[in-house]
């Protein structure tokens, strides 16, 4: 209960991760280069403490190198729309700004968990998603409220994410929240829409309307997008098990 | 006679930041505490942000440091909680770290959405100062420029 729980919440941190590290070397200025690697850098850093508890957890020897590159994609339990390609600079923002809408409320909130470990990565969490958040945020104003272009790109990005958020607010295992082990989605959604409501309005976005949404990552069903990315990802250690440097 | 909990906290104490090498890790706050247990030393370290690739780094040096202190049977963990915070940078460490050229982090806290804190120059002390990007160098770095010499600088991120 609790494994699948941390693997979860680290399968989401890592793919979304992986996600903005395709972006090295192609960002459209150094400085995004820089943001977008660092933000990847701490998905991934939580990822791995994520990946350590569920190895504790699980107890059977599995280390967080072998969770993260020796599962398949159907093993895999992250939400679809962190494994979507990651588009144009304009898709790549909207995401990580709907997401991070999400997660930094959700890690902040799970700051009182009971389970002191989970706590601590909670606390550690926060302080970086509140940074993905400013930093995403910022963007999405610059790009809706900027050029033609841009607009019409960010307006587009949004359409297309938006079938892919309601998966974020699907609620937590009963069990974990009873327990007061995580906040449950569910709870965040109108603070969600508050926070949301209030950039899009900045950035001159139309909200997309909440409508027929995708589900299916927490148990295992993945897009065609996320084969390929675990394909890879995991290809080293698949190909060399064990391969250290 | 120095207690061995002494010399090993005092060697795991030279230990610099692999990228920021004027401050210890005793100035960054990442030292966290040194537990003896027999002739067992533990030495316990944190990391300033979740992803931080300096860790492995830092760990490995201080085993080192106290292999030349004469102190063989060590292990380095690490802890998470409580989390890191730019609070914990020492005095002397905001010193050394105006005096390499980073300005050192503004008081931690969450101000609004978009808040921005002031930040005085590193090399003029002037508070005219402006931000060109939120992510450096390292994790732990912002860029800013400073208005009144023009001369841009790394500004330690409050965390």
């Amino acid at each position: 209960m609790l494994l699948a729980f941390a693997l979860r919440r680290a399968d989401d941190a890592l793919v979304l991760g992986h996600r903005l590290s395709e972006w090295t070397g192609r960002a459209p200025l150094l400085e995004e280069e820089l943001a977008l690697a660092n933000l990847a850098l701490d998905l991934i850093g939580q990822a791995r403490e994520l990946y350590a508890l569920a190895g504790e957890i699980a107890g059977d020897g599995r280390d967080e190198d072998d969770l993260a590159y020796l599962r398949t994609d159907r093993e895999y339990s992250n939400i679809l729309l962190v494994e979507l390609p990651r588009g144009d600079f304009a898709f790549t923002i909207a995401r990580q700004f709907l997401y991070a809408s999400f997660v930094d409320r959700w890690w902040r909130a799970t700051m009182a968990s009971t389970d002191p470990r989970v706590a601590a990565i909670a606390a550690k969490a926060e302080k970086e998603t509140a940074y993905h958040l400013r930093h995403s945020a910022e963007w999405l104003i610059r790009l809706g409220d900027g050029t033609d272009e841009s607009a019409r790109r960010a307006q587009a990005a949004l359409d297309k994410i938006w079938p892919y958020v309601g998966e974020m607010f699907e609620a937590e295992d009963a069990a974990l929240v009873t327990a007061g082990v995580c906040a449950d989605p569910p709870s965040l959604r109108a603070a969600w829409d508050g926070g949301v409501n209030a950039v899009l309005a900045q950035a001159k976005l139309q909200r997309p309307r909440d409508g027929w949404m995708q589900t299916g990552g927490r148990a295992g069903r993945h897009s065609e997008h996320l084969g390929p990315m675990l394909a890879e990802m995991q290809h080293l250690q698949r190909t060399h098990p064990g391969a250290k440097w | 006679m120095v207690g061995l909990r002494q010399r090993a906290w005092d060697a795991a104490a030279t230990v610099v930041d692999p990228e920021i090498p004027v401050l210890t890790i005793a100035d960054l706050g990442v030292l966290r505490d040194v537990v003896v247990n027999g002739d067992q030393v533990e030495v316990a370290i944190t990391p300033t942000y979740s992803g931080c690739p300096a860790m492995a780094m830092i760990a490995l040096d201080v085993e080192t440091a106290l292999a030349r202190a004469g102190i063989g049977n060590a292990r380095v963990i690490t802890v998470l909680a409580p989390a890191w915070t730019t609070d914990w940078l020492s005095a002397a460490g905001r010193e050394k770290l105006l005096a390499y050229g980073i300005a050192p982090p503004p008081a931690a806290g969450r101000g609004g959405l978009f808040a921005t804190p002031i930040v005085a120059c590193p090399r003029c002390a002037a508070t005219d100062t402006e931000q060109l990007a939120e992510f450096g160098s390292t994790s732990c770095k912002a860029l800013w420029r400073c208005v009144a010499c023009r001369e841009p600088f790394d500004v330690f991120k409050c965390h």
